[in-house]
């Protein structure tokens, strides 16, 4: 496969095109198992390094507990590090995940996200990634096969920022985005170099200048350690709109925290994140056409929330029907529209929010759900109510 | 053998006579207990590979007693992660260290990564990052258990570790139970089994042979493993100042042979052909207080079927390998 320095888009695998992109960023390091549907993309990179194409080290763990336990000590080593997983690998390797963002170590991980057993279930939503909501990484969702390329290489422009050295999760869905053939246009990799120069950090195991990584943290100094990681989390925002808006000079594709589509004058918004939010443009215009004053605004990124861009795409809408692809079982509503509750709740024109739980494990979500939610937010909203949760489309 | 030549990490026998001097590179003032074996093991590591190495600790005793921020007793690059994933975080520090010696950020030099864990965080819950980690054969990996036969950390639980008979917090003696009901598990065979290089036990009571086996295991190219048997007073319910000599009655006694494995060839280091009597190691222990003379008798024979296993194996090949 010789896709990488395409004038032209290329018909790919988008998991192929993650893969390929990855080469262009130029990782030292693999460490992954496999995991549906997450595994095209690490047996692309396995080719890759086979034939010489990327000069990393491959190492093939036996569980996804080692893949970000190796991945810990290759970035910790000094070495720009990828992995990838999926669902239950990623709560198999939940608990490394946590540690990874306290140590600094900018890894990049894709997911390709699918739900968690059981019954068990291969197939697309968002429960896998929710479930470590706040393990402190920088959390990227992307929408389509495009979006997921770019930002395989702008995940390591922002983890590796020196006012940042935080890892990042790529979010891609699973099967719906990661195994469609998609056309790609990829970068050329010496803008790509330009664009992301090599790894080059103080912050290793160094046998020259010997570093303790990992102390115990007791009383008195884990609430500072919590601290110093969330605000350099926090601070980290800035810093991804700037390898945003860097990736849209070098190659014209500019990327957006919050996407908003058709909000302009809208009454009812639709809030999503993933792949999704390409059926609910098509709703959209579908919506608008018919006379409806309906918009969406798309989270791209998810971690650190970006509040305020947030609260300004929303703007004047009266309701809001947020998508959640995963919900807190024993709680009213899903983790997304909680969230943005929270947030609106201080404002003092805040939307009616209902919310709106599609796509579990991998079942469909067609464009007439989303007119469907749409006319459940403002019908539910009418009557001033807040709070209203919906499962769509459950057979009883 | 073909990588005796092509050794670029040198190996230099360590004797009385060149016995490193000044301090080594574990800082003294770390919490460890009065009498711990397993940090004499960790000095002796020290003493035996200076600085150029870097070290991966599992979480346990020697974690964290070395390690309560804002100190740290490490002296040269140390790592730790979690619990049972030392192995495996050990094998990504050398894939990173490979790759960018490969691509000239490093200088072209052998640097021996070695990964520390307790009996429980390498015979239990570390067990399969190991296996992952000895079966991928990274080049420059040396795992050391430093066993003190349960979970000291977490307040003396058995481990699979844990020797018949011994009385632990959760293999406790009692009317219905002798303590610990299970032979201990034989990891340098599990570790041998990989068909790695090289696999030793080692007893901080025999510093030099102990110091010469990780020299050995960092100079060979290809996943080493090294099985320490680390005393532990206050686990074990024993005095002190008998941790070394404890060490010293294990190996004289037969429960802990000194052996290596190398390229699946068994060498035995120390004959014992006359064992000082299993009793005599045991009394000591306050772990083993409870036990009565028929199930020493029991223990005496297994100790001797397993000495007996290892020395024939021993006597199978020809003569030692180095």
């Amino acid at each position: 496969m010789k896709a990488a320095d395409s004038a032209k888009p290329v018909g790919i695998e988008v998991s192929l095109a993650i893969a390929e992109a990855v080469k262009l960023a130029e990782a030292e390091v693999v460490a992954a198992y496999p995991i549906t549907p997450q595994t095209h993309i690490v047996e692309h990179l396995s080719d890759l390094v086979a034939n010489g194409e990327l000069n990393a080290e491959y190492v093939p763990v036996e569980s996804e507990q080692s893949a970000m336990s190796a991945c810990m000590g290759s970035s910790a080593a000094g070495a720009r590090t990828f992995t990838a997983t999926s669902s239950q690998g990623l709560i198999y390797m939940a608990e490394m995940v946590f540690i990874a963002p306290m140590m600094r170590l900018p890894i990049v991980m894709a997911v390709a996200n699918r739900a968690i057993s059981a019954p068990l279930n291969i197939w697309n939503d968002h429960s896998d990634v929710m479930s470590i909501r706040d393990c402190g990484w920088i959390q990227i969702f992307a929408e389509n096969g495009q979006e997921a390329t770019d930002m395989s290489i702008i995940s390591f422009r922002i983890a590796e920022d020196k006012n940042v050295m935080m890892p990042v999760i790529l979010n891609l869905d699973g099967f719906t985005l990661s195994h469609f053939i998609e056309p790609i246009l990829f970068p050329e990799q010496d803008k790509v170099r330009q664009y992301l120069p090599p790894y080059v950090t103080d912050h290793k195991l160094d046998v020259k200048k010997p570093m303790s990584m990992g102390l115990l943290g007791g009383p008195e100094y884990f609430t500072e350690a919590k601290k110093a990681a969330n605000d350099a989390l926090l601070a980290s925002k800035p810093y991804v709109t700037k390898a945003f808006d860097e990736f849209a000079k070098i190659f014209g594709r500019q990327y957006k925290l919050v996407e908003s589509y058709r909000t302009e004058d809208a009454e009812t918004i639709i809030v999503s994140m993933g792949s999704i939010s390409e059926t609910a443009m098509v709703a959209v215009d579908e919506m608008r056409a018919a006379g409806e004053k309906v918009g969406l605004v798309r989270l791209r990124l998810w971690r650190p929330f970006p509040v305020e861009e947030l609260r300004a795409a929303i703007g004047g809408a009266k309701y809001l029907a947020v998508v959640d692809r995963h919900f807190t079982p024993g709680f009213p509503e899903g983790p997304v529209a909680t969230e943005i509750r929270a947030l609106m709740y201080h404002e003092e024109n805040r939307p009616r929010i209902s919310n709106f739980l599609l796509g579990l494990g991998g079942r469909d979500v067609p464009r007439n759900h989303f007119q469907y939610i749409v006319e459940r937010a403002k019908e539910i909203g009418s009557t001033g109510r807040q709070g209203h949760f919906e499962m769509v489309g459950v057979n009883e | 053998m073909k990588y005796l030549n092509s050794m670029e990490v040198p190996f230099e026998k360590v004797t009385a006579k060149t016995f490193p001097k000044g301090p080594d590179s574990l800082a003294p003032g770390h919490r460890a207990c009065q009498g711990c074996g397993e940090v004499l093991a960790l000095r002796l590591l020290m003493k035996a590979l200076g600085r150029e190495f870097m070290a991966v600790s599992a979480t346990g005793c020697m974690e964290v007693c070395t390690g309560p921020f804002p100190q740290s007793a490490w002296e040269m690059p140390w790592i730790h992660v979690a619990f049972e994933n030392a192995a495996a975080v050990a094998s990504g520090v050398d894939a990173g260290n490979t790759i960018l010696r490969r691509k000239g950020k490093l200088p072209d030099k052998r640097i021996p990564v070695v990964a520390i864990g307790g009996d429980g965080g390498t015979a239990d819950i570390g067990i399969q990052a190991l296996s992952g980690a000895l079966e991928r054969y990274h080049e420059n990996f040396t795992y050391i258990c430093l066993d003190n036969e349960a979970y000291m950390n977490t307040g003396i639980q058995r481990s699979s570790a844990t020797p018949f008979g011994a009385s632990t917090t959760t293999s406790p003696a009692g009317k219905l139970s002798k303590g610990q009901s299970t032979w201990k598990k034989n990891m340098p065979a599990i570790a041998a089994a990989h068909n790695i290089p090289y696999v030793a036990t080692a007893s901080p009571a025999f510093h030099l042979d102990m110091m010469n086996k990780i020299r050995r295991a960092a100079a060979i190219p290809g996943p080493a493993y090294i099985h320490v048997y680390a005393p532990c007073p206050t686990g074990w319910r024993m005095k002190a100042e008998l941790s070394v000599e404890s060490a010293r009655l294990a190996v004289n006694s037969r429960v802990f042979p000194l052996y290596e494995i190398i390229d699946g060839q068994y060498v035995l280091n120390k004959k014992v052909d006359n064992p000082i009597p299993v009793a005599d190691y045991l009394k000591a222990q306050g772990r083993f207080r409870h036990l009565t003379p028929e199930d020493v008798a029991a223990i005496t024979e297994r100790v001797n079927h397993e000495y007996e296993y290892i020395a024939k194996m021993s006597e199978a090949f020809n003569g030692p390998r180095f």
